[in-house]
Parts: structure tokens; sequence; C-alpha cells
């Protein structure tokens, strides 16, 4: 069987022109289903092949690329109102994802559209970024106090914040997991390593293994896997950036047993080659293989994963598409806490929280 | 080939088979559905339209559908979906129509960002065009029913078009959809106007489709020049009145009728700037339509224009 469109214009970006007007039809309603429209338009644009793309599927490109261009300046203008509200605050502030790649001008930047900017503060100071957010017209979003609860005293982040004015949303962390998840990457340790970021005094971004790492363990302890797709192609477009330094895969490898997120580089680049053909170096393939699962769970997850993080599109889909999306669901809530937190948890949300409308 | 040119016996099983690829203005729409009364409802008001033989493209596939949960025995419903994700909870099914021109309109000023889209009517007459941005109950697409039914031609009841690249207004002529009084009011004015049957208690109350002139469909791909920016107004009783309107405050109303001013950025402010430097804007109060058509009628273009 052929793979979807959408995996062979990533794979070989080259071959799209030999596509025919059914092909485009298709790929861009895959694409659109995967929030990657834009992605596709940079990956034409960046080998310009834009002009032999047939005139009405580059026109529906066309429309995405609006959207894009408005995107970047927003994150700008966001990202320096932040950095007003906290200039009092006497702590280093870690722009991380979408944002970061923006700010660091990252080609993973490109082609990204996303809602929230997820910053990460020493945990010590967090009330103190909180007020300072509070002062500048950011209101917290959960009103519940259960909500409350469960983001301050399990979860690794503060409920969302969305400025009162402008309707945009922070999400301030002070870790990358969730504090009843089974693994604690150490947060003093990725603070210590972030790199400055010029022309934002006191704001910072991951270090290039940090990125790839925080990275991969998003997607692969998340349950809604809705951007899989997307968040692939950052994974892909991090590692191809960073492998033109030399010593970038051995660091990577040393790094993910140091914060203990070995097992997630592990998929992130199995995932990335099987499905996108990232050029990993077999060294660094075969160093990663310390934290493979045992071969029953491997062909498990690959038969989950390799169906999950395609678009959600009928095209892309077959009848255990679902299942493997909910398993995939359930596992995310198993890593996030333990079994008997987790059935309270799924008890208080399904019987006893108001219902939302 | 138009939609004329099937039965509707045909047009129903084409579109619960492969669907129908139907030009609208510059946009190909590929439409499925089972369901009999938007077959008829295409098939009266749709009938000037192009159906295209190639079926490998299409900017927007969309479909109605009858949601398969229980209250389909009892109060049926039905759910518009965009390539088989709904943008929007179902409505009752007898709505399907009302919700076919509102689903193709978000599909329209959701994605189309190659123009500024202005929540306007627009219609021409000798080349010149007066553009009618208004917030509901202003009786915008009264007016313009009134006009295109005495010789005005439509480029759009709800969406204005501005191409981004050269200012020009792009046609996008669809169904006129009239609310309550307006329908009686129109129907009496244009007795020769083909109207769906009315749908009753829709979120806007009771609403028909009116099918748009067939010249006006016939001229679709053919842009027009802006000439005038008026807000229209119905007040019961008042006098017909055409007020003069400084082009800074215009350009600040109609940025606020606009879907896609901001996303657009720098090109959304040149492209609406340009605009209403082009165009003479007023204040319009009317109450009689007749009236209305006259001061119409007598507008004189800009002179710079000319």
């Amino acid at each position: 069987m052929k793979p979807p469109l959408i995996l062979q214009a990533f794979r070989q970006p080259d071959a799209l022109t030999t596509f025919s007007l059914l092909d485009w039809d298709m790929l861009l309603r895959q694409a659109r289903k995967g929030n990657l429209l834009v992605r596709l338009y940079t990956l034409l644009q960046e080998r310009d092949l834009l002009q032999q793309v047939p005139p009405q599927p580059r026109e529906q490109l066309e429309w995405s690329q609006a959207v894009a261009e408005r995107h970047r300046q927003s994150v700008h203008w966001e990202v320096k109102q932040i950095q007003k509200a906290l200039s009092q605050v006497d702590a280093p502030v870690v722009l991380l994802k979408g944002a970061a790649y923006v700010l660091a001008g990252l080609p993973a930047a490109r082609g990204r559209i996303f809602t929230d900017i997820d910053i990460l503060v020493p945990k010590a100071s967090i009330n103190q970024v909180e007020a300072a957010l509070m002062l500048h017209g950011w209101m917290s979003t959960h009103h519940d106090a259960y909500d409350q609860r469960y983001y301050r005293t399990w979860m690794h982040e503060l409920p969302p914040m969305q400025n009162i004015r402008r309707g945009t949303v922070i999400d301030v962390h002070h870790a990358i997991l969730p504090e009843t998840a089974y693994i604690h990457p150490d947060s003093s340790k990725l603070l210590a390593a972030a790199q400055d970021l010029p022309g934002y005094e006191g704001f910072k971004v991951l270090a290039p293994s940090d990125m790839v790492l925080h990275s991969a363990v998003h997607l692969f302890h998340e349950g809604e896997l809705d951007n899989g797709l997307r968040d692939l192609t950052d994974i892909d477009s991090l590692l191809r950036h960073f492998s033109s330094h030399v010593a970038f895969w051995p660091e990577l490898i040393e790094r993910a047993q140091v914060l203990e997120l070995s097992r997630p580089l592990f998929y992130a680049l199995r995932y990335c080659s099987h499905l996108l053909h990232t050029p990993v170096p077999l060294s660094a393939i075969e160093a990663a293989e310390i934290a493979k699962p045992n071969r029953f769970t491997l062909a498990l997850m690959d038969a989950l994963y390799s169906r999950a993080l395609l678009p959600m599109h009928p095209s892309c889909s077959d009848w255990c598409t679902d299942t493997a999306r909910r398993l995939l669901y359930l596992r995310a809530n198993w890593l996030r806490m333990p079994p008997l937190l987790l059935a309270r948890h799924l008890f208080h949300k399904a019987f006893i929280s108001p219902k939302e409308e | 080939m138009k939609v004329s040119a099937l039965t509707t016996a045909e047009l129903e099983l084409q579109l619960k088979q492969s669907g129908i690829f139907i030009q609208t203005g510059p946009f190909v729409t590929h439409l499925q559905t089972r369901i009999a009364s938007v077959a008829q409802g295409v098939g009266l008001l749709y009938t000037d339209f192009s159906l295209l033989e190639q079926t490998d493209y299409a900017d927007f596939h969309v479909s109605l559908e009858r949601p398969h949960n229980l209250r389909r025995w009892f109060k049926p419903q039905v759910l518009f979906r965009f390539d088989s994700s709904p943008p929007f909870k179902p409505l009752p099914l007898d709505q399907a129509l009302p919700m076919l021109e509102w689903g193709l309109n978000w599909c329209v000023s959701s994605h189309a960002n190659r123009y500024l889209i202005i929540h306007a009517a627009v219609v021409e007459k000798d080349g010149y065009a007066a553009i009618l941005p208004a917030p509901p109950g202003s009786g915008k697409s009264t007016l313009c029913a009134a006009l295109v039914n005495r010789g005005w031609r439509l480029l759009s009841d709800e969406l204005t078009l501005v191409r981004v690249d050269d200012g020009k207004l792009i046609p996008l002529p669809r169904p006129v959809s009239l609310k309550n009084q307006s329908i009686d009011v129109i129907q009496h004015y244009a007795p020769e106007a083909i109207f769906s049957p009315k749908v009753h208690d829709t979120i806007k109350g009771t609403v028909a489709l009116m099918r748009p002139p067939t010249a006006s469909v016939a001229r679709a791909l053919e842009p027009a020049q802006i000439a005038w920016v008026i807000f229209p107004k119905y007040q019961a009783g008042a006098s017909t009145q055409l007020q003069l309107l400084p082009k800074s405050r215009t350009f600040m109303r109609v940025a606020d009728n606009a879907f896609n001013y901001s996303l657009l950025g720098t090109k959304g402010f040149e492209t609406l700037s340009n605009l209403i430097d082009a165009a003479d804007c007023y204040d319009f109060t009317y109450s009689v339509l007749d009236e209305a058509i006259a001061t119409f009628a007598a507008l004189k273009p800009p002179t710079f224009n000319t």
C-alpha cells in the first residue's frame, strides 16, 4: 500500500511536482486536517517549487500563508508584552515550543501556527510570575476549586492564563511533566543549560538537545494527537537543523539519560525516521535503543502510532484508527498520574465537576 | 452544463452519489447530500449555475447529512460538514437549505484570504459598484434584493470580496437570504422573483432564499469597480435621506464589518484605504423602496474615478 500523500510530501518534496490535480486535492485536505497547510507552503517555497504547483491548489496554499504572516507578527508582539509584564520579576523565563522556535529564528517556526505561549520558570518564582501577569491583565481561566487544585497540586503548570483584552493565552510551567508522572526531568538542569535570547533580556530558550527532548516528551506523553503529525514534523525540523553540529547526536543521547527522557527520545527518532524519513545516523538509532521497550510493547506502539500520528482525515484512517487514538489517550493519562489518583480524577470530572455548556 | 439541465430526480441522484461540483463566483464547491429538500432547493435556487465536468478538484468539499442519533426519529436534524468535520452544531432538519448558505459563507470567510472579506451586500450598474455594509436588521438584504430586481447586478448579498492584488470587487452571486417581513415586502415588490419555501424559527427568525438573477449569475466571473460605500438603514416612516460621510469614519465602520481585516495586516489596511479612497461614502435612511431605488439611480460616480 502506498503511504498517505501527506507523508509522501514531507519525505520527498521534489516529487510534489509530479502530483496530479486529484492528488493535490487530497493532499490539501489531509494537510488542512493536520494543521500542516502552512508548513506545506513553506516546504514548497524553500525549494522554489511553488510555481510548479497547479493554480487551484496554489491559491489555497496562499490563503493559508496570510495566516502565517500575521501569526509571526503577533507572536513577537505577545512575547514583548509578556516581557514587559515580567520585567520586575527576578527569575529566568524560558520560552518553550512554538514561541521559542519563532524567537530563536529556527526553521521549525516556519509554517507553524499555535495559539498558546508556553513559558518555564523556576518553581520558587512561580507565584511571583503569576502575580506579575495578573497585574498586567492575564486572568486564570479555571475558577472551579477542583480544577485549581488539580493544576496547583498535581500538574506542572498553573491553570492557563488569558489576557482579558487580547484573549491570548499563556501557560506558565515549572516543569515539563506533571508532579504526579512517574518520571521527573529535573527542571533546574533545563534552566541551567538554557540559552540567552538576543534582543529579549531575561528571556531564554532551551539548549538544542533539551529543545528536542521537550518536543519529544510532549508528543509521546500527549493524549490528544490532533496535531500529532505537525508535532512530529517539528521534531524532524529540529533534528535536521541541529544535526549540522558534529557533537549533536552523542550529546542528545547522553542528555536524554540525564533527564530520564531516553524512552520518548527513542520513540521520536523511530517515528521520525519511519514516517518522515528523517536522516538519523545509524549510531544514534543504535544508541537510543537502550530505551527500547520489549518487542511486544514495541509492536503495539508501532501499530498505534503509525495510525494516530496521521491527520484525522478519513483518507488517512482505517478501522483501527479510532481505537488506536483511544488507547494512546489512555496511555497518556496512565503516564500522567498513578492509577488510583487517575481513577479519582476521572470520577470527579465525570460526576462532580460542573458540566461545561 | 447548467444545473437546470438536470431533472430533479437526476440532481437528487447525483447529489446522493458522487455529489456535484458547482462553480460559485471564483470558488468550486463539491456538495453531497442525501436530503431531498436540499436537492430540490439547489435545483430551484442554483438553476443558472455551472456544473463542472472536471471533478478532480474543489476548493470546498461540503455535505449536509442527517446525524445518526436517536433524535432522528422524533426531531430530525441536519449537520453541515466541511470535509468530514462539522464547523457548527446541527440544526432542525427543515433549516437545511439556510444552513447550506451559512455553511458556504463560512467556507469563504474563514479561508479565502486572497480577498479582504467584508460583511456587506454589493451591487453594480453601468460599471460602478455600491457596497452596502450594515449590521443585521438594517435592511441591507431587503434593499439589495430590491435593487437587483430593478436592473442592478448582484455581486453578493452577504460577502463583499475585495481582491487584495488589485482592489477589484469579485462577484460571488448566490441566493439572497431574506428575513421576516422583508420576505413579503420583496415578494410584493418583485412578484416574478423565485423564492424557496419559508423556514420558520431559525436563529434569524423566518428565512426565505431568493434565486439570484440569471444575468448576475452569467456575469459571475466579471469583476467590478468600487464607486460608493453606502450604509443603509431602514426606518419605518422615515423620509429618504442620503448623507455624505467622512472617509475616516467610513474606514473604521467598514473595518468593523470585515472578517479578515486584522488577519491581513498591512495588506488589509492598504486594500481598505484604497477602497475607501476610490469611493463616495454615505449614510442612507429609507422607508419607501421606490424612493430608495430612485436615489440609487441618481448616484453620480466619484469624479476622480471617471
